[in-house]
């Protein structure tokens, strides 16, 4: 076998994040997707190539979606015959992509791709009531008119209806904000902390945006130039003035202001070998250096839904013999900032490290001004499967903006006690 | 590009032809535009003129290579695609009748679409007296004869300085072409090429690498799409707010995208930097990007002032720090800047954008005279576009938009296209020795002429 390569980040492209039933309202996955990949293979000149392949996903996603990265790559202007696949893990999808298509490319399997995703809150996929499916296929099925006469008759008033999917867990019945309100309260994050931290995320992405900083890292679509969601504008009484949302009683801390907002969106990131890179005139702008994955049992076990990355962090970290304060920046998606702040206060903790993950020492804390600093999910918005290509895009450039040898960790917990995380470095 | 005048139209069809004809109405026609593949004219193409005819020995060749049809006279049935006069011998006004001579039987003769091409010398270059005041007459000439032909013929006169006989083939050439649909009435100088013709005309801009800005639409997207059927990628530049049009446009035309505000302070070092790094360097420029915020002067903020200079103006100066420095444009390389006849005419409630355009000219002629910029062979020219069918004048107010589009000889307005060629004409290499020019692509419009 021959010695993994490095894989390096080229770029990235994302459309400006909608708020649900905003700008994109009408914008299936697969607009959104062809959209951002279109953006991207213009911004690289790559009209006609043939790529390695092209991995993305949606999380909500129609059954006519079923091959939705390929229809997209179709619709798309570069080579037909470039090949596709779709995968899903929920708010993981984008970035479980690029550790797909940074290890093919490291294993010489391929030499360039694209990883992304898309997803839409507003063109969601509406499904007949349980009960009324049953006896629509089973009318389907009947083949005499007798029997097609007694399925018919099988109709009842209370079988119409329509059942939106939730944002909840199939397994516990209680929504993602319930579940991080849960362990919110574990942790003892305070109102005031979650509300300084998304503040901070619109402060640091109005700035980036002020500075052109994603110039080169969104094409506007639909008419959007701007992120729908960011307030500019935003300060701490604002933010304060919210009533709680999830959560119970007078502990409740979780508003809509420091939690992110259902969104439209997608985004895309190409990635390829050194080779592949000089041949096409594309500087990498960091190497995508490992990646790691984790689960809890937050059914059975006594762990927090959205605390995994908590576990798949320090795993990473001692696979590439590195401590959490060697990175000068940190990617913490903001499900909700209570999920950056009890993940940060979990590393900090002694009894966490030690008999969750079985560490001599607490990782401890991070420089706090290395976090987020390009802004993140509670001023972007977090359409689920578009985070990840947002995230890695932002960190590459940021990586390439600090100089060699910077080095940046990615954190993003997903649906289903699940979290994704990476390191890059500066190419 | 979809063509939004219904008059011309209505005019082509039976009824339509009736009526205007019977109201002395402007009776415009459906140009001839560029073809790949097709002829060079409609027509055989009647050649003739004073003396020892210097453009015209080369120019047969060129024109037998083409497939065009020449006569000497003007043949007894059918009708004229074109006629070249050279009379750049002439050394007395009396030599002029050579010209009158050729000239007058041919133009009844005339077809749909035709071309008149008067080859003159520069007067500048002229050693007595008698001769320069031959050769500028022969602008009141073109421009008059212009003005007669009708059915979409255009009049063009092409100026040679000693020893630019081959360099202006290519002018006559452009000129002869469906590619000048909306030149008419305009003065070409030529100079002593410094580069040779191309290998493959169908593409004269194979292998070079152009930046096109405001490229996102209007005629800056045809500009992009226009050097890019020519054979050259194409970096088209626009606002980050206009990502996504730009998105399409370099897609199809298999170039890059690069969204930028030409205004910022790192505009032309990125721009540079792009073109040098994904495409190992940078041969043509097109100062295409630019604003309109109309008031009349009186009521003009210091706003609407400074931003139309900053973005027509200015930002040039700004960027051209960086393509015209020593690792910028390669050798050989040429800008295109796109100036407005507002710019030579002015224009009411416009004082702003008219100050921006001429300063345009301003900049061609330092280019042009920049000793260095010779010596390295970059030419600068600029192109002047008329009444253009785009988005922006669509906005214009009925009445006025039709004054616009009919106050010019072929009465109709100008395709972005129209635009586009004569820029892709001033960018290839063949027209090195072409410098300095200001054309308008207009029609002949009356404003300004």
């Amino acid at each position: 076998m021959t010695h993994p390569r490095r894989a390096a980040v080229l770029g990235g492209n994302r459309t400006p994040f909608a708020r649900q039933f905003g700008a994109y309202a009408e914008a299936a996955n697969q607009d959104m997707l062809t959209a951002a990949i279109e953006g991207l293979v213009a911004r690289h000149g790559l009209a006609g190539e043939r790529l390695g392949e092209v991995v993305a996903g949606a999380v909500i996603k129609h059954s006519r979606d079923f091959n939705l990265t390929r229809e997209a790559v179709l619709g798309s202007s570069l080579s037909p015959t470039t090949p596709a696949y779709d995968i899903t893990q929920a708010c993981g999808t984008g970035l479980e992509a690029a550790i797909l298509v940074a290890n093919k490319i490291a294993l010489g399997q391929i030499e360039s791709g694209i990883a992304g995703g898309a997803d839409s809150a507003s063109d969601a996929p509406v499904v007949v009531t349980e009960s009324l499916r049953r006896k629509l296929l089973r009318l389907n099925r009947a083949k005499t008119s007798a029997e097609r006469v007694k399925a018919a008759l099988a109709f009842r008033p209370t079988d119409v209806g329509v059942s939106v999917p939730a944002n909840t867990e199939p397994r516990t019945g209680l929504s993602m904000g319930d579940h991080m309100a849960l362990t919110a309260a574990q942790w003892g994050i305070t109102r005031e902390a979650q509300d300084e931290l998304a503040l901070a995320s619109h402060v640091n992405l109005a700035a980036a945006y002020e500075r052109g900083f994603f110039d080169d890292l969104i094409t506007p679509y639909l008419g959007l130039t701007v992120d729908q969601n960011l307030r500019p504008g935003s300060t701490l009484d604002k933010l304060g003035s919210l009533r709680p949302v999830f959560g119970k009683g007078e502990g409740a801390t979780m508003t809509a202001g420091n939690s992110t907002p259902l969104t439209d969106g997608a985004s895309a990131v190409l990635l390829g070998s050194q080779e592949w890179a000089d041949a096409h005139g594309l500087t990498p702008l960091a190497w995508f250096v490992d990646g790691e994955t984790a689960a809890v049992d937050y059914v059975g076990g006594d762990e927090g839904l959205l605390m995994a990355p908590s576990y798949a962090v320090p795993r990473l970290l001692a696979r590439q013999g590195l401590r959490l304060q060697d990175f000068d920046f940190y990617e913490i998606h903001e499900a909700f900032a209570a999920t950056v702040l009890s993940t940060l206060a979990a590393w900090e903790d002694d009894d966490f490290c030690r008999d969750r993950l079985g560490l001599d020492a607490p990782l401890g804390a991070i420089d706090r001004s290395r976090l987020n600093v390009a802004g993140s999910s509670l001023a972007a918005g977090h359409p689920f499967a578009a985070t990840g290509g947002r995230i890695v895009a932002t960190l590459a450039k940021l990586l390439h903006e600090k100089g060699s040898g910077s080095r940046g960790l990615i954190s993003i917990c997903a649906a289903g006690g699940q979290g994704v995380v990476a390191i890059l470095e500066a190419a | 590009m979809g063509h939004r005048d219904g008059y011309t139209a209505f005019v082509s069809s039976g009824v339509g032809k009736k009526i205007s004809t019977t109201l002395g109405l402007p009776q415009p026609v459906a140009l001839r535009r560029h073809v790949p593949g097709r002829p060079l004219v409609d027509g055989p193409l009647l050649v003739g003129g004073h003396g020892t005819m210097p453009a015209l020995a080369a120019l047969r060749a060129t024109l037998d290579e083409a497939g065009a049809v020449v006569v000497d006279e003007v043949p007894e049935e059918g009708r004229l695609g074109g006629v070249v006069v050279d009379v750049s011998s002439a050394t007395a006004p009396t030599d002029l009748e050579a010209l009158r001579a050729t000239l007058a039987p041919a133009l009844k003769r005339l077809g749909r679409c035709a071309r008149v091409v008067i080859v003159g010398a520069d007067p500048a270059s002229a050693t007595t007296a008698a001769q320069r005041a031959t050769h500028r007459a022969l602008e009141g000439i073109t421009r008059s004869v212009a003005k007669e032909l009708r059915a979409g013929a255009t009049a063009n006169l092409v100026l040679l300085t000693p020893g630019s006989e081959g360099a202006a083939l290519g002018t006559v050439l452009f000129l002869l072409s469906a590619r000048s649909a909306y030149v008419d009435g305009q003065v070409f100088r030529t100079g002593v090429a410094t580069s040779q013709e191309p290998a493959d005309a169908a593409t004269p801009l194979a292998g070079k690498v152009a930046v096109v800005t405001g490229a996102a639409r209007g005629i800056g997207a045809d500009i992009a799409r226009t050097l890019a059927r020519d054979g050259a990628t194409v970096v088209c530049v626009d606002m980050p707010s206009a990502g996504a049009s730009l998105a399409k446009v370099a897609n199809s035309i298999g170039g890059s995208a690069l969204q930028a505000d030409v205004t910022s302070p790192d505009a032309g070092a990125r721009i540079m930097n792009h073109a040098r790094t994904r495409h190992g360097g940078l041969d043509i420029v097109v100062h295409n990007a630019g604003i309109t915020r109309d008031k009349l002067l009186a009521n003009t903020d210091s706003e609407r002032w400074g931003s139309v200079l900053a973005v027509n103006l200015t930002s040039i100066l700004a960027m051209n720090e960086h393509f015209l420095a020593k690792d910028g444009l390669r050798d050989g390389g040429h800008l295109v800047l796109v100036s407005s006849i507002a710019g030579i005419a002015g224009n009411r409630g416009q004082a702003n954008y008219a100050a921006s355009k001429a300063g345009v000219i301003g900049l061609v002629d330092a280019y042009a005279a920049d000793k260095g910029l010779r010596r390295r062979g970059i030419t600068a020219n600029a192109v002047a576009p008329g009444f253009i069918e785009t988005e922006m004048t669509a906005r214009i107010p009925f009445a006025t938009r039709e004054l616009g589009r009919r106050l010019n000889s072929l009465a109709q307005g100008g395709l972005p296209i129209d635009v586009a060629e004569t820029i892709a004409h001033f960018a290839s290499d063949a027209q090195s020795g072409v410098n300095g020019n200001v054309v308008r692509v207009c029609g002949q419009s009356l404003l300004g002429a």
